[in-house]
Order: structure tokens, then C-alpha cells, then sequence
């Protein structure tokens, strides 16, 4: 599989520890073209100025969930086709399916390792 | 209190720190606790709704925190600062996360709130039922920290 490990990849999260945590494990499996925001509001304003091409975001954050995020990069036609990748503490069963519902392209679940993480991105981006 | 929800707290504490810090605590045995008094320098407080009713605290001793969350974020850090705040707030909801997964198991639907941070020597918890609490202790070499649960199982409403 041909993964470009220079793909900017958007970091959503609230927490900038958590920022931090999945920053290094990205770092860990060889992405470091990393841009970040701090809720929904902000990364939406980062992906109309800049040129993203992957979506790692969480779900609970104030403003604008990972969720309402999701929902509105789908209804964007300049942006809809983006790989988003869900992260979150909320594992359970009808979380999932609303998120699947909205497009998610996968969802993962805290706590994760690198390997993990690296699993997920591989998968999603072997189905574009 | 249902030896269940002890286990899933007490597997959902084990599998974040040993995923998150590479480190693993070993739990005592649970006790109860009568008065608000923490047993640590820095809590994190998170409310249940729906099946269950009440809140979890995690209350970690300085050297605790300081080894966990250096762990996580791959540098030493030596005091409680911001970093460390933050990280117990996310560390607390994803504890949470994980034993509301393992009660879903048992057809239990818990609703969280978001988590609140305490700090300081001496501070004391406030649970959202107030009354006695169920505290699971872990120990490590670096310290030691609670897992402080006092819930209540909602009965289902009759039909």
C-alpha cells in the first residue's frame, strides 16, 4: 500500500495534552506534516485556507462537536470527499452508528496505540 | 454495590493507563470511604446519568500524576501544572468511556458529563449523591492513586 507519510493531516481536540499524546504517536509511525484546532469551529476555518488531506478529530468538544464537524465537511462540496477519522472516549454502540451514519470514514477508540492509530489511517486510505 | 460495575472501573483504569502510559498499577482491594476527603493531590470528577446515576472521581498523589502524564506525553514533567490539569481531565473521561463500554455489556446505558479537575493538598471530592463511596486503590512504584466511585442503578420505570 502506497501511503504519502507527508499528508497533512488536521488534529482536532479540545485538549491540547490529548493534542500532544496523538501528535507523538503519529510522529511514532512517520507523519509529522501535522496541523492542529482546537474544536470544530477553528479546523473548519483552517480547511477553507488551507489545503488538508486527512481529518483526525474528536467527538466531545465545546463549539462544535467531531460529530456537527463531520456533518459539515460531508455537506461541503469543496471538502466532502476529505478521509475523517473519529476519535473519542465514547465507545458505545449508538455513538458509532451516528458517526457511520454522518460518513465517518472509521472511528477509534481511546485509549489506542500507535499501531492502532497507524492501522486505522492505512484502512481508510486504501478504500479511497 | 454490584461486583460488575467495581470491575469495569477497576478494567477500564488498568487498560488506560497500561494503554496510554505504559505503566501498570496493581489494584487493592476496594473499601469503603465516608467523608469527601481525597486520597491524592489531584482529582478528576465526572457525573453519570441514565442507567446509573452518580460520579466517579480519580484522585492521584503527586508522583503518580507526574509519572503517568510524562509517560504520555514522552518528557519529564515535575510539577502539577496545566498539563498535568488537562491530561487528568482526559484521562478521567476516558476511564469513564471505558467502564460505560463495559457496562453497555451488561445492558447498562450510562450518559457522562463532562469531568472537572481539583487540586490541591487536603482538597476534598463532592460526589453528585453525596453519602459513603466504594474506593478501588492502585499502587505503583511512583505512587500511588483512587479510583472514588459513589453510583447508584437506576430501576427501569414499569410499563
Amino acid at each position: 500500500m502506497d501511503i504519502d507519510k507527508n499528508m497533512k493531516i488536521l488534529l482536532v481536540d479540545d485538549f491540547a495534552t490529548m493534542r500532544k499524546v496523538i501528535k507523538n504517536l503519529l510522529k511514532q509511525t512517520g507523519y509529522y506534516n501535522i496541523a492542529e484546532a482546537e474544536d470544530g469551529v477553528e479546523a473548519l476555518r483552517a480547511l477553507k485556507s488551507e489545503k488538508v488531506d486527512f481529518i483526525i478529530s474528536d467527538w466531545n468538544m465545546p463549539n462544535m462537536t467531531g460529530l456537527e464537524l463531520l456533518k459539515a465537511v460531508r455537506a461541503d462540496k469543496d471538502l466532502t470527499g476529505l478521509p475523517f477519522l473519529m476519535v473519542t472516549a465514547e465507545g458505545l454502540q449508538k455513538n458509532v452508528l451516528a458517526a457511520v451514519k454522518a460518513g465517518v470514514s472509521n472511528y477509534i477508540v481511546k485509549p489506542f496505540t500507535a499501531e492502532v492509530l497507524n492501522e486505522k489511517i492505512e484502512k481508510i486510505i486504501a478504500k479511497m | 454495590m454490584d461486583v460488575r460495575f467495581i470491575n469495569a472501573f477497576l478494567e477500564g483504569t488498568l487498560n488506560v493507563i497500561k494503554t496510554m502510559a505504559n505503566l501498570s498499577p496493581i489494584p487493592g482491594k476496594p473499601y469503603l470511604k465516608k467523608d469527601g476527603s481525597a486520597n491524592g493531590d489531584v482529582s478528576g470528577i465526572i457525573g453519570f446519568t441514565g442507567a446509573i446515576t452518580g460520579s466517579m472521581a480519580l484522585s492521584f498523589s503527586e508522583k503518580s500524576i507526574l509519572k503517568i502524564v510524562s509517560n504520555m506525553l514522552g518528557e519529564e514533567i515535575q510539577e502539577i501544572n496545566g498539563d498535568i490539569k488537562d491530561a487528568v481531565g482526559e484521562i478521567t473521561n476516558i476511564i469513564s468511556g471505558a467502564a460505560r463500554k463495559e457496562l453497555e455489556q451488561i445492558g447498562l446505558n450510562v450518559v457522562a458529563a463532562i469531568p472537572t479537575v481539583v487540586s490541591g493538598k487536603g482538597h476534598s471530592i463532592a460526589h453528585v449523591l453525596g453519602g459513603p463511596s466504594i474506593i478501588i486503590p492502585f499502587e505503583m512504584e511512583e505512587g500511588h492513586f483512587v479510583v472514588d466511585i459513589c453510583i447508584n442503578r437506576m430501576e427501569p420505570k414499569a410499563k
